[in-house]
């Protein structure tokens, strides 16, 4: 375990900074003026949440290179697991987390299975009918989960700690929660792509014949990349239940795969970094444009400019935004260097290449 | 003592199923049928057939409704339009994205879909509108089946688009020149032949039949800029389920998939896109090229 949490070397500063960031942001909020500081920091707590599926999609996408169009329905799976362990049966929030990410897991496994045999647009499908699929399942069964008018009153999230329970209440309580998942799942993330597990799923995103030539084991390591992604969305799916207290199958369209896809994209692929920024721009910039008073339709607008961020990120900066950031990092680091034209994108190219 | 129970088999209507399938494979077999093509010209899968579609289609609804124009002229201009729209698109957008790996195309084909889908619902609002038919009246009674006008002429036009596709690509220079790009770019190139003409040729061909497509489902359903969702995706299904490399695999999966829609929406209406694509998975597992598709085996 200590392992797997570890952070190794040069990455813990970034770490520190984001810690202080995450302790910080709601003094801050309680000092500007003119802010609800709750609504503020619940809209954090979901970008914070939209995160953790980013990274998972990102570990599937960018460093496997498996598509997927369809983790709006695993993340359905984990909203609902929870949702129903805690309401039909009265397990605590801990357990119903825990059980979520597993069940979203292993259906991510069992996805994994077709995945061996499918590659780029047959993937893309297979799993776009699997994330419309889910909802018109929980619809279709409709005793037992609620249907299309969804499940509602989910008991408040809490963490039971030898004597006394901690009960999140407030949007701040709920804010440091999903912090804490993120911060966790986000350096889980990190070592697992730095690590041989990372190097075998880049290896395969580049060539699945020189990874089996170099004695990588497709079968698991595809069907890991698969499980460990559902997992993300799984337990990011059980914090957002208990974030809205309640959910329905509207909840989890295509557009919200596709909103998803958007973050890692613009963020960058390949980067667990990348994945985290993404989906806290495009919250906010989501929210954002809601706020717009000359916008009388909100939604066309937000899928205009979903549609440009794509194709202007693919277009320009195929790296997204952890792409600009190494470039700018290198160009600093560089900038007293005398050095002759294009050194710059050896290194660059150089690093691209390898696991980050 | 013996209970009567109906068959459940035998009292389905199949004769009416099969023909409302075989229409609505149709326009499946349709709307794949231009994402093969631009697949097997561009080596592009497109994500927005659906919505450039949708888009083509509200154009001839203009030119219905405000431009007063007769059924033929209109649907003639929104072929045209739809066409040059393909080609703009190959031109603009997909020129100078980078194909070096697969997601890219994905990602940018989703990204223009979502515009066309955001635009059309700025320029024309969510209100579901009607769309005029090309032919009313009667329908056709054979047995104890019937064929409305509207599935006649979605027959009929299928049928005379696949012939004249089919001479296309057969017997013209610029059909044969298609297919040599599809085979092989490169030995395509050094006999002369532009690729980027033909990439913008295929690409305006499929968007023109994305087009008259959409004038024949917005009859039959409704017009509205969500209205290609589904189809599309069952097109999608059946292009895969084709083979995406196979143009007659496109029509065959298109008809299966209509057929199999028609018989299992009649008995579990809920669950008809799950099972469809429970079946998609499936086929592709058994023949991961698809049914009529050449499955490409990687060299190094």
């Amino acid at each position: 375990m200590a392992r797997w949490l570890g952070t190794r070397g040069r990455a813990a500063a970034p770490y520190g900074l984001g810690l202080i960031a995450v302790l910080l942001i709601p003094a801050l909020l309680n000092v500007i003026p003119g802010i609800a500081p709750g609504y503020v920091l619940y809209l954090v707590s979901l970008a914070l949440i939209y995160a953790i599926v980013a990274i998972g999609l990102g570990i599937l996408i960018g460093h496997t290179g498996q598509f997927s169009l369809g983790h709006a329905g695993f993340f359905a799976i984990g909203a609902y697991a929870s949702a129903l362990l805690t309401l039909r049966l009265g397990l605590p929030f801990v357990v119903a987390l825990l059980v979520a990410g597993s069940v979203s897991a292993a259906i991510g496994f069992l996805l994994g299975l077709p995945a061996l045999r499918l590659s780029g647009p047959y993937l893309a499908v297979a799993t776009l009918g699997f994330g419309l699929a889910v909802p018109q399942l929980v619809i279709w069964q409709g005793s037992w989960t609620g249907g299309a008018s969804g499940l509602h009153g989910l008991p408040l999230a809490s963490l039971p700690l030898g004597a006394f329970t901690i009960v999140f209440r407030t949007d701040q309580d709920y804010y440091y929660l999903a912090a804490a998942v993120l911060i966790v799942l986000t350096i889980f993330a990190r070592n697992v792509v730095t690590g041989h597990t990372g190097r075998a799923f880049v290896a395969i995103r580049d060539s699945e014949i020189a990874a089996r030539a170099m004695g990588v084991d497709l079968v698991r390591y595809k069907t890991t990349a698969f499980a460990l992604s559902a997992l993300y969305a799984g337990i990011a799916g059980s914090l957002y239940a208990h974030l809205l207290h309640g959910i329905s199958p509207e909840d989890f369209t295509v557009l919200l795969s596709i909103d998803f896809l958007t973050m890692i994209v613009l963020g960058g692929l390949g980067s667990v970094g990348g994945a985290l920024s993404g989906a806290l721009l495009l919250t906010f910039l989501q929210n954002a444009l809601t706020r717009l008073p000359v916008v009388h339709d909100f939604k066309n607008l937000y899928i205009v400019v979903l549609g440009v961020i794509l194709i202007l990120t693919i277009a320009f900066f195929p790296q997204g935004l952890a792409g600009i950031a190494r470039s700018a990092r290198l160009r600093w680091a560089t900038r007293t260097v005398d050095r002759p034209a294009g050194a710059g994108q050896i290194v660059e190219l150089g690093e691209r290449s390898g696991v980050r | 003592m013996l209970s009567v129970e109906p068959d459940i088999l035998t009292d389905l209507p199949w004769g009416q199923l099969l023909v409302n399938g075989l229409a609505l494979g149709s326009l499946y077999a349709l709307t794949a049928f231009g994402i093969v093509l631009i697949f097997k010209t561009t080596q592009v899968i497109t994500f927005a057939q659906g919505e450039t579609a949708m888009f083509s289609t509200f154009v001839a609804f203009t030119l219905l409704t405000v431009f007063q124009l007769p059924f033929a002229v209109a649907f003639a201009l929104t072929l045209l339009f739809a066409g040059l729209f393909g080609a703009l698109i190959e031109r603009v957008v997909l020129r100078h994205i980078s194909t070096t790996t697969i997601l890219n195309p994905v990602i940018v084909t989703v990204g223009l879909s979502l515009i066309l889908l955001g635009a059309a619902g700025w320029i024309w609002g969510y209100e579901i509108r009607t769309f005029p038919a090309p032919a009313a009246g009667p329908p056709f009674r054979i047995g104890t089946v019937v064929v409305s006008q509207l599935n006649a002429v979605i027959f009929a036009v299928t049928l005379a688009l696949m012939g004249v596709l089919y001479a296309f690509f057969r017997y013209t220079r610029t059909g044969i020149a298609m297919r040599a790009v599809s085979q092989n770019r490169t030995a395509a190139q050094l006999m002369g032949i532009s690729i980027n003409r033909m990439n913008a040729l295929g690409w305006g061909m499929g968007t023109a039949m994305g087009a008259v497509t959409g004038m024949l489902i917005a009859p039959l359903n409704y017009l509205d800029p969500g209205m290609m969702g589904d189809v599309a995706l069952k097109a999608f299904a059946a292009a895969v389920v084709g083979g995406l490399t196979s143009l007659p695999g496109a029509v065959v999966g298109g008809l299966l998939l209509g057929i199999f829609d028609s018989v299992v929406g009649f008995q579990v209406p809920e669950l008809r896109n799950t099972i469809a694509f429970s079946l998609i998975v499936l086929v592709l597992v058994v023949r991961p090229g698809g049914l009529l598709g050449k499955h490409e085996v990687k060299k190094v």
